[in-house]
């Protein structure tokens, strides 16, 4: 469904007066999502990951410039299919009610979702009623204003929004932020069920113990690339089966398998090694590692960006 | 206690406090001011009067007493109602600051509606398309009428349109030497279109370059990239978003607008020698007409507060987050 390959984002800066830089946030970023799977891209707070959302719906700011091949449905997704698809074939679930225009009530946005997506203007109100229905929404909630709705019902409005069009494809950026757990397992439950339904999805968060409880595929996103591409049953025991040592360190710090604290930081984008961008944190670096970026390569099913793997 | 009496407490509140110190500024500054009341009340009678008179006259009006007494005793008739009478019309100030205000009240009725339509329309359309060559004519346009003065833009529109094309009359609210009864609607409307022109244009600056500051910044909204991408264009963009959003802060700019289209007006019905409210601030004021001035800066502090207490409460209307969150709280 789709392909992004070598996604690379970066932006225009002025640094002190008129002296331009670029900015590269996203250097190197492969992902493969199908249809009836949900595929996570998980990394640090922060990172630039949701760009990924914003590139692959063409939303990028002005000064932003894209590199690398994405493409859906077999095309190449070029900027003038990306406005043709958006909201019809691709829908984005954002991460907040700030998403909703503030003067306007939820029932109507979802409205007009509908609309953008192709459906008819004469059956738009029973399909916004038809989806306020399957995710429990009262129909008097249509008339809330979004600072009337709570962290859940915010939640299955957005939704709402993303699947009253027929979209194939919905990327869900940061779906459980700061949520109730059982609002997080609802969230993530919808997500299960719309892949199920067919459709694929891609969920962008920072939240790697939610990212395995639905997913099928894990990709592990460090300092702009993804590092590895990982099926979600090798996320298991001592993390053996994972093939590179930040996936394997990502995994061995939660809390239930030993918080094992990883020391450091991710380089700045501006300040990026020259070598693998692992290889200041890595426990197994070598002189071979800082000389030049470890290509991606498949590996037992995954994909990985490591010369030791 | 109920959220609107809290809020009409609030706001007659304000107006009390208000309006005790207009009554003590504008007192201190006449009391200060080169102008002596009995020079003012004699006028050419000047000569004729002795110095004795003078005296008696002065002790009448209570000269002779401590600025505080005279004070007290000024606004004490205030607070009762009476404002005196006009020197130099001979009449109530209050009768003729009514009269007034009626002849202004279609002057500034309209500018303010044009200037506030037309301003919100053309920030709108700058503001969809920032930096098209619509949005630069608009901002260009803007910066010019925004500096400059009322006074210059309603000569040079005299000069072009009653001059020039002799299209519209030169001065004054009716044709000269028409009997009151005689001047029909026609008349009326044919004297008041390039005064109610010049205020327009003028103040259309503010309201355009406001909306269009506002509408970019919806346009850069969390709700608005999120639109963009459900796939809506500009067009939609602003027609459901951007409309409304932009809409609660240009209702308080209107309202505020109201004390500079009261200081436009006094000086654009000098130009027109329109006679209305601001044609007689100027007369009260080189004419040394003391008690119609005050009356004046009582009766448009008043006015201004009402413009803005109005858009207080068209702002609570508009706004769910006041008009929902406070009903149910």
């Amino acid at each position: 469904m789709l392909q992004v390959q070598g996604l690379q984002v970066s932006f225009t800066v002025y640094t002190q007066g008129l002296r331009q830089r670029r900015l590269t946030v996203i250097t190197d970023l492969d992902v493969t999502v199908r249809a009836g799977e949900v595929v996570a891209i998980v990394g640090a707070s922060g990172s630039g990951k949701s760009l990924l959302a914003h590139a692959i719906l063409g939303i990028l700011p002005h000064n932003a410039e894209l590199g690398g091949s994405i493409s859906f449905q077999g095309k190449p997704l070029t900027q003038a299919r990306k406005e043709a698809l958006r909201g019809r074939a691709i829908a984005l679930i954002p991460q907040t009610v700030a998403a909703l225009d503030p003067l306007m009530p939820v029932g109507e946005q979802v409205r007009l979702a509908a609309l953008r997506g192709g459906v008819p203007a004469a059956g738009a109100r029973e399909v916004v009623a038809a989806s306020f229905a399957r995710y429990g929404l009262a129909p008097e909630a249509a008339r809330l204003h979004p600072f009337q709705v709570s962290g859940g019902m915010a939640r299955r409005v957005l939704v709402s929004t993303a699947v009253v069009g027929q979209a194939r494809l919905l990327i869900a950026d940061e779906p459980t932020p700061g949520l109730h757990p059982e609002v997080v397992t609802e969230t993530l439950g919808h997500l299960r069920e719309l892949a199920d339904g067919g459709k694929a999805v891609l969920m962008i968060t920072h939240d790697i113990e939610a990212a395995l409880r639905v997913a099928d595929t894990v990709a592990v996103f460090y300092a702009g690339t993804t590092v590895e591409q990982a099926p979600a049953r090798d996320f298991a025991g001592g993390g053996e089966a994972l093939r590179h040592p930040y996936t394997r360190a990502l995994w061995r710090a939660l809390p239930s398998q030993g918080f094992v604290p990883l020391p450091g930081a991710q380089p700045a984008p501006d300040a990026l090694p020259p070598g693998c961008l692992f290889a200041d944190r890595c426990p197994l670096v070598t002189a071979a590692c800082r000389v030049a970026r470890p290509p991606a390569r498949e590996l037992r099913g995954g994909t990985v960006r490591c010369i030791h793997a | 206690m109920p959220e609107w009496m809290s809020f009409a407490g609030r706001k007659l509140l304000r107006l009390i406090t208000l309006l005790v110190a207009v009554a003590i500024f504008s007192y201190t500054l006449i009391s200060l001011s080169p102008i002596d009341p009995v020079d003012a009340y004699i006028g050419a009678d000047m000569l004729l009067i002795s110095p004795e008179q003078r005296a008696q006259i002065a002790a009448r009006w209570g000269l002779d007493q401590p600025p505080l007494a005279r004070f007290i005793a000024w606004a004490r008739e205030l607070a009762g109602g009476n404002f005196g009478t006009s020197l130099i019309f001979n009449r109530p100030v209050l009768e003729i600051i009514g009269e007034r205000f009626i002849a202004s009240l279609g002057l500034m009725a309209t500018a303010w509606l044009v200037s506030g339509l037309l301003g919100y329309a053309l920030g709108i359309l700058a503001g969809a398309r920032p930096g098209s060559l619509l949005d630069r004519a608009v901002r260009l346009y803007a910066y010019i009428l925004a500096s400059s003065p009322s006074f210059w833009v309603a000569l040079l529109l005299l000069m072009a349109f009653s001059v020039g094309l002799r299209w519209t009359p030169i001065c004054c609210a009716s044709p000269p030497g028409l009997l009151p009864e005689e001047v029909t609607l026609a008349h009326r409307l044919h004297h008041l279109i390039l005064p109610a022109i010049t205020l327009s244009i003028v103040g259309v600056a503010n309201m355009a370059l406001h909306t269009r500051q506002k509408l970019i910044e919806v346009l850069e909204s969390d709700y608005a990239l999120f639109a963009r991408a459900q796939g809506a264009t500009t067009r939609d963009l602003v027609r459901h978003h951007g409309l409304r959003n932009v809409a609660l802060p240009a209702i308080t700019l209107q309202g505020a607008s109201l004390s500079e289209l009261f200081g436009g007006a006094v000086l654009v019905e000098q130009v027109f020698t329109y006679p209305g409210l601001g044609e007689a601030t100027v007369q009260a004021a080189l004419r040394s007409d003391v008690p119609l001035l005050l009356g004046i800066v009582f009766f448009s502090a008043i006015f201004v507060f009402a413009g803005n207490t109005l858009a207080d409460l068209a702002y609570r209307l508009v706004d769910p987050r006041i008009r929902i969150g406070a009903a149910t709280p």
